[in-house]
């Protein structure tokens, strides 16, 4: 009986099934197309998503104020905004809106769009999840406004106030970075390593010891502190950071923090007396009193200010934390700051600006756009709609393009690209991409507090070997952390040179291989990682004679580990946000939230200061090359390659041509029949 | 009968207290933070993060609410890792995929693997025998993520109406579930071989032979029913193991079931879903053992009266 | 055998000379000869695994280097099964790799009967309320996804092992590359023995409890001996042949569950490797290097093969009519 039934439903299944045209070709058809997206988006809100995945999506869902050119890298097209102008130095910016752009609801995108989407983003309550901030910073008192710095926002921008900003900023609103009272939780004052003491030194007169314990609790009770303890509290918070309570206590001793001599006590009074008036007012809000650089001058003018000056701001506007929301849904489903709670990005609810808008998500299933026909441009767009599937599996993948089910893939894993070559030799892509991989190393710790060993690790690594022979995809060995695109001039500093390793290794003071520390390279669990750190721990021992472990983790723990610098080597990527080399650099900061190597340099950060105020390009590339150079010299990173995309496309597909960013515009790309 | 269900009910409810119990303290023993993300987050978002989801409090708490929510509002909460998505939902998506898959694999494993098991009895240590088992341990020794690829390339490359991967058209189902199916009808084979030759060196069957009833009456008649019975007490928490779906198979095969929540669950410490799965988990093994209880009452006749 | 059968035994009047329990169950195996096969192939792959290959190791022959000059080298032209993605000796790996899956899968066996027999001895035992509540902690247990508990304690256990590894190198002078690449199976093992061992403690206390009710031990009760004792030295040897049947069968379950891990990417600590990983990374390379896959893969289905039909054997041998799985 069961099996009677099991196949006459075989039979049937099989007659039912009998579509002999292939998903592409029916997608043809359908005027519809078809790509690998590596996985399932986290989320479809521009503000609160980071990986490329989500990009792909939101870049054909929204749109700002440029749009990608589909063939020219550095070339910014018309998008919400018509026209632009720029002051003569590059720091006022005056967009002109498109009074056609709509939401795909039918109403008007606004300037006022932009102001709400841009004060979003900033939001400066904790609560606000937004892990791309930082990239609005670029907007005069951006990152004030993010960062909630008071000083800043309530007196130095006040034109009123009786000492002007430039002197008062000297003072300590942000906390002294290296004196970070978290570092210190749970240590014993008496067994403090030597770099540990030499931030409290300034602070120590000889011989005197503090209680860290009492310094790092939880809630400081600052009746319990000395005098010094409490110097050491207030100068590594900083005035911006500190509540009611402890700036009364301030107050009533100003000399407890660092001011300079130029501001005077009642000036200091004053400061105090402002920002303990706003914790009394229950911090309100300050996005008027922050002067963020973006102002709607009329429904369809955009001003923009910006703290320095950025010749390439539109480039900036083509990545999607510059895309509006809109702001009449947005407030439907929630207030402004409403994270992961909103609905409004929810199928049904989402309404977006761009060439296409939302017709079906189904998780870990497809995620399919349809054209948008309030588009303003919508004659341009000439597909009918993506559909995007959730492949993590690349061999799967790669197959699957075979069987004709996709137009594209989002890669091709390594170990296919030798059969990709032979058996779609026309179909198969492979173009650079301003990305970088690299090593970083945690300079907190032995061995690598040490410059040398971290330069002799990075000379000790093959790199032509490591993308001729195991990635084969055309990367090229990266002599840098900036990839080459563009004015910028790479600094030529590592290159493999094994003898030169064993000799910085020799003057290290670690020539002996067995007086070598205990050291594991850290790594995501992917295939393709775990091989090329096999060849990494191999060429190390190679050439060192240094034996590394390989810790393998799955993705979140991977992160977590960097963040708490519980890694000695760390194998890593870093893809470029925008055309510019800031993109690489600027993460290198001492506070730098993705910095995790515990490495900084007054040096480096000058220069970056210095080119983010200079307008004239040569002058800026030349000064970023010269940070490159510093923090290329220190080593804290060690440079493998630098990245290419590799993808399969099949020849319908029109207009999608090689670009720098990989962010292709689908307002352009046709299926040709 | 009532009693054995009840009391299995009663041991199911236990049995899921229990576990929810054990993995709601272990996951957030595991170290790694659900909200690790590509840029950093500052500490003062996390602790953020932590308040929004209720992370922050202490743990017997954060327990007790988790039990209230699902008990007063049959909530299981938000998802962790794929944010403003409930976790009652990720598994109402998936869970009918996974359900349709793992029926049609356990049918064809039941279709394959219990007549490989009863020839293989029949003909006890000849080559019928030898050859079903080396058939059924073939299900067991290819391995899935070996066994899908070679599918795709051999099966589903050369027929045109057949995809590689996917979910879309009806036939989609058909190289997931045979790959499915495989494990199903080794393990199927070998308990029903088993379970054959122990009915029949039984008194009761060799007297029927020696009357001289035709041997395949012997079998459909008389040794059919208590010979299946240690395949049954299996196929019960087998079947709630595979319509839960299968990492591996969705993996390659790009099946939107449930699967792969686990795995995800787990790997990016989303302690909501992790709990949401386990307690469907549990129920469902808590259904699945009590049919297979109600399955064997009516077999066996000797259980029926008692 | 064990002093409790042979007493009984003693008792029986023996037409012939007394053929133990265990020649008898030889006789029947030697009947099967898929058995005797399996039996014979098992032998083999663990003297190439454990003997073969370290002396072969001994003598220089590294299952590590690597050669990026000579990827995917042929049967034959380098090595005796040539070389592998980042140009290593396949022959070496797949045996280096067959040790550590051979000892997580043993090891893990070992842990599994030990903790089992222990706990479903005692839950079969004392029955009552305290043995079905231990039986419904288990029930609780199976009824969890196994990935959970692996996980769990494998990120609970690596940091200790770590430390005893550390200590082991630093303190007693081992050789740091043999004892690190034992120490991170430990995790693994027992992580996997911490789901295995609930089956085989389910099936302990079935027969512990049936046992429990049989003459011998209730005489063994009215001799006044200690509960420890009659566990110990009556219950459990006379259980042993059911748990050695269970135990070969686990064995190549144990190698399926490496392997899985794997899969997700949870097995042992690179560059070392296990059958699974290597058929892992070998099926990476279906379309474009067969042989990398096809050694493993081989390798691995014929020592499942024999595991199982080796415990297929026994059980047919030593017990007639069990039908369990």
């Amino acid at each position: 009986m069961l099996r009677t039934t099991l196949f006459t439903a075989l039979a049937s299944l099989l007659f039912v099934s009998c579509e002999r045209r292939s998903d592409v070709e029916i997608a043809n058809e359908e005027n519809i197309l078809i790509i690998g997206n590596s996985g399932e988006p986290k989320g479809l809100d521009p503000h609160l998503v980071s990986g490329v995945l989500e990009s792909n999506i939101i870049r054909a869902l929204f749109e700002g104020l440029c749009v990608e050119d589909p063939a020219k890298d550095n070339s910014s097209l018309p998008g919400v905004a018509k026209t632009w102008v720029p002051s003569e130095d590059f720091t006022e910016w005056i967009f002109n809106l498109n009074p056609d752009a709509k939401w795909s609801d039918g109403v008007p995108v606004t300037a006022h769009d932009f102001v709400f989407s841009y004060r979003r983003l900033l939001s400066p309550d904790p609560d606000w999840p937004a892990e791309y901030a930082e990239m609005l910073y670029f907007l005069k008192n951006g990152e004030a406004y993010h960062r909630s710095y008071f000083g800043n926002i309530l007196c130095g921008n006040d034109p009123d106030f009786p000492l002007a900003w430039e002197t008062l900023k000297e003072a300590n609103f942000q906390g002294e970075r290296t004196l970070k009272l978290e570092n210190f939780k749970g240590k014993e004052f008496s067994k403090l390593k030597e770099i540990d003491l030499k931030k409290l030194k300034p602070y120590l007169e000889e011989g005197e010891s503090i209680s860290l314990e009492k310094l790092t609790a939880e809630k400081v009770d600052l009746s319990d502190l000395t005098k010094t303890e409490k110097i050491i509290f207030f100068n590594a918070k900083g005035i911006d950071k500190l509540n009611k309570e402890q700036l009364q206590a301030l107050a009533k001793e100003t000399d407890l923090i660092k001011w300079t001599e130029k501001v005077p006590e009642d000036v200091r009074q004053e400061v105090l007396k402002r920002i303990i008036a706003h914790h009394e007012a229950d911090k309100p809000n300050l996005w008027d009193k922050a002067q963020v650089g973006v102002t709607a001058v009329d429904d369809f003018t955009l001003k923009i200010n910006l703290r320095g000056p950025a010749p390439f701001l539109p480039e900036i506007t083509k990545h999607y934390t510059w895309y509006p929301v809109p702001k009449h849904i947005v407030l439907k489903y929630g207030k402004i700051n409403t994270a992961f709670a909103s609905q409004w990005t929810r199928p049904g609810n989402l309404v977006s600006n761009g060439a296409f808008k939302l017709k079906t998500w189904r998780t870990n299933h497809f995620i399919e756009i349809e054209r948008n026909p309030e588009y303003w441009d919508a004659q341009t767009v000439s597909l009918d709609g993506v559909r995007y599937l959730p492949i993590k599996n690349y061999y799967t993948e790669t197959r699957m393009f075979g069987d004709g089910q996709l137009h594209m893939t989002y890669t091709v894993p390594s170990e296919l690209i030798p059969m990709a070559k032979e058996k779609y030799p026309d179909q198969l892509r492979q173009e650079p991409y301003v990305g970088v991989r690299f090593i970083r190393v945690n300079t907190r710790n032995k061995p690598f507090d040490n410059p040398k060993v971290r330069r002799a690790f990075a000379l000790a690594i093959d790199q032509k070997a490591v993308c001729e022979k195991i990635l084969q995809g055309g990367q090229t060995p990266a002599s840098g952390i900036v990839p080459p695109f563009g004015e910028y001039t790479v600094p030529d500093v590592i290159h493999f040179d094994p003898a030169k390793a064993k000799a910085l290794l020799a003057e290290s003071g670690y020539e002996s291989t067995s007086s070598f520390p205990e050291i594991s390279l850290l790594t995501t669990n992917s295939d393709s990682g775990l091989r090329e750190a096999e060849a990494l721990q191999a060429m190390w021992q190679k050439h060192l004679g240094i034996k590394v472990r390989i810790t393998q983790r799955e993705w979140t723990t991977y992160l977590q580990k960097q963040y708490d610098a519980d890694y000695d080597l760390c194998v890593a990527g870093w893809i470029g946000d925008y055309l510019d080399p800031t993109t690489f650099l600027e993460m290198w900061v001492a506070d730098g939230g993705n910095n995790n190597t515990g490495w900084s340099s007054k040096e480096f950060e000058n220069l970056l200061n210095k080119a983010e105020n200079t307008a004239d390009v040569p002058t800026r590339m030349g000064l970023l090359s010269d940070a490159e150079r510093t923090i290329l010299s220190d080593t804290p990173v060690l440079p493998i390659y630098w990245y290419t995309t590799n993808y399969l496309i099949r020849p319908e597909v029109k207009n999608w041509n090689p670009l720098l960013l990989n962010n292709h515009p689908f307002k352009f790309v046709k299926i040709e029949k | 009968m009532l009693k054995t269900i009840l009391s299995r009910v009663i041991q199911t409810i236990i049995v899921v207290f229990l576990l929810v119990t054990f993995v709601f303290f272990a996951v957030r023993a595991i170290p790694g933070n659900p909200f690790a993300s590509d840029k950093a987050t500052s500490p003062e978002a996390q602790a953020a993060l932590e308040a929004y989801y209720g992370l922050d409090k202490p743990l017997p708490i954060q327990y007790f609410n988790y039990w209230k929510n699902i008990l007063t509002e049959g909530d299981f909460g938000d998802s962790l890792a794929m944010k403003g998505r409930k976790v009652s939902t990720l598994i109402s998506e998936s869970f009918p995929v996974s359900l349709k898959l793992g029926l049609l694999s356990l049918a064809l494993g039941m279709g394959i693997g219990i007549p490989l098991g009863i020839v293989a009895a029949l003909f006890h240590n000849k080559w019928q025998d030898y050859t079903a088992m080396v058939v059924a341990m073939a299900g067991i020794c290819v391995v899935a993520f070996v066994l899908g690829p070679i599918f795709q390339l051999s099966i589903a490359r050369p027929l045109s109406w057949l995809n590689v991967a996917g979910w879309n058209r009806t036939s989609d189902i058909i190289l997931p579930s045979i790959t499915l199916c495989f494990g199903v009808a080794a393990y199927l084979a070998r308990l029903t071989r088993g379970g054959m030759l122990d009915v029949l060196s039984q008194d009761y069957i060799r007297t029927a032979r020696a009357k001289g009833v035709p041997t395949l009456q012997i079998i459909t008649k008389h040794a059919m029913r208590p010979a299946l019975m240690p395949a049954v007490t299996f196929l019960g928490p087998a079947f709630a193991a595979i319509i839960t779906g299968s990492f591996v198979v969705e993996n390659i095969f790009l099946v939107p079931g449930m699967g792969q929540h686990f795995v995800l669950g787990i790997t990016s410490k989303d302690y909501n879903l992790v709990l949401g799965l386990v307690l469907f988990y549990g129920i469902l093994m808590g259904i699945a053992n009590l049919l297979s209880d109600i399955a064997l009452i009516l077999m066996d006749p000797k259980l029926r009266t008692s | 055998m064990t002093p409790a059968v042979q007493t009984l035994k003693a008792d029986i009047p023996v037409a012939e000379k007394g053929s133990s329990l265990w020649a008898d169950a030889f006789v029947r195996l030697k009947k099967n000869k898929l058995a005797m096969l399996g039996g014979i192939i098992v032998i083999l792959i663990l003297i190439l695994c454990f003997i073969v290959a370290p002396i072969l190791a001994a003598i220089g022959w590294n299952a590590n280097e690597q050669d990026l000059a000579n990827r995917f080298a042929g049967v034959g032209e380098k090595g005796i099964l040539g070389t592998d993605q980042l140009g290593r000796d396949l022959f070496m790996r797949v045996l280096e790799g067959g040790q550590i899956s051979l000892l997580v899968a043993i090891l893990a066996t070992c842990m599994t009967v030990t903790i089992g027999v222990i706990y479903g001895g005692i839950a079969g035992y004392i029955g009552g309320t305290l043995g079905s509540i231990m039986m419904r902690i288990v029930d609780g247990l199976l009824a969890m996804p196994f990935l959970i508990i692996v996980i769990l304690f494998r990120e609970l256990i690596t940091g200790h092992v770590d430390v005893a590894a550390k200590f082991l190198i630093d303190d007693w002078g081992w050789n740091d590359n043999t004892v690190l690449r034992f120490a991170n199976l430990i995790p693994l093992t027992i992580a996997i023995a911490g789901f295995g061992w609930l089956s085989m403690g389910r099936i302990v206390r079935s027969s512990a409890a049936s046992l429990s009710k049989q003459e011998f031990v209730e005489a063994a009760r009215s001799l006044g001996l200690s509960h420890t004792r009659i566990l110990f030295r009556h219950i459990v040897p006379n259980m042993l042949g059911p748990v050695i049947i269970y135990a070969t069968l686990t064995i190549p379950s144990f190698i399926l569950y490496e392997a899985t891990l794997s899969f997700i990417g949870l097995g042992i600590e690179p560059p070392n490797s296990s059958w699974g990983k290597l058929i892992q990374e070998g099926a990476n390379f279906l379309e474009t290097n067969v042989t990398v896959l096809a050694v493993p893969a081989v390798m691995f289905s014929l020592t499942l093969f024999a595991f199982n039909f080796l415990g297929d054997g026994l059980r047919d041998a030593l017990d007639p009519k069990a039908s369990k799985d």
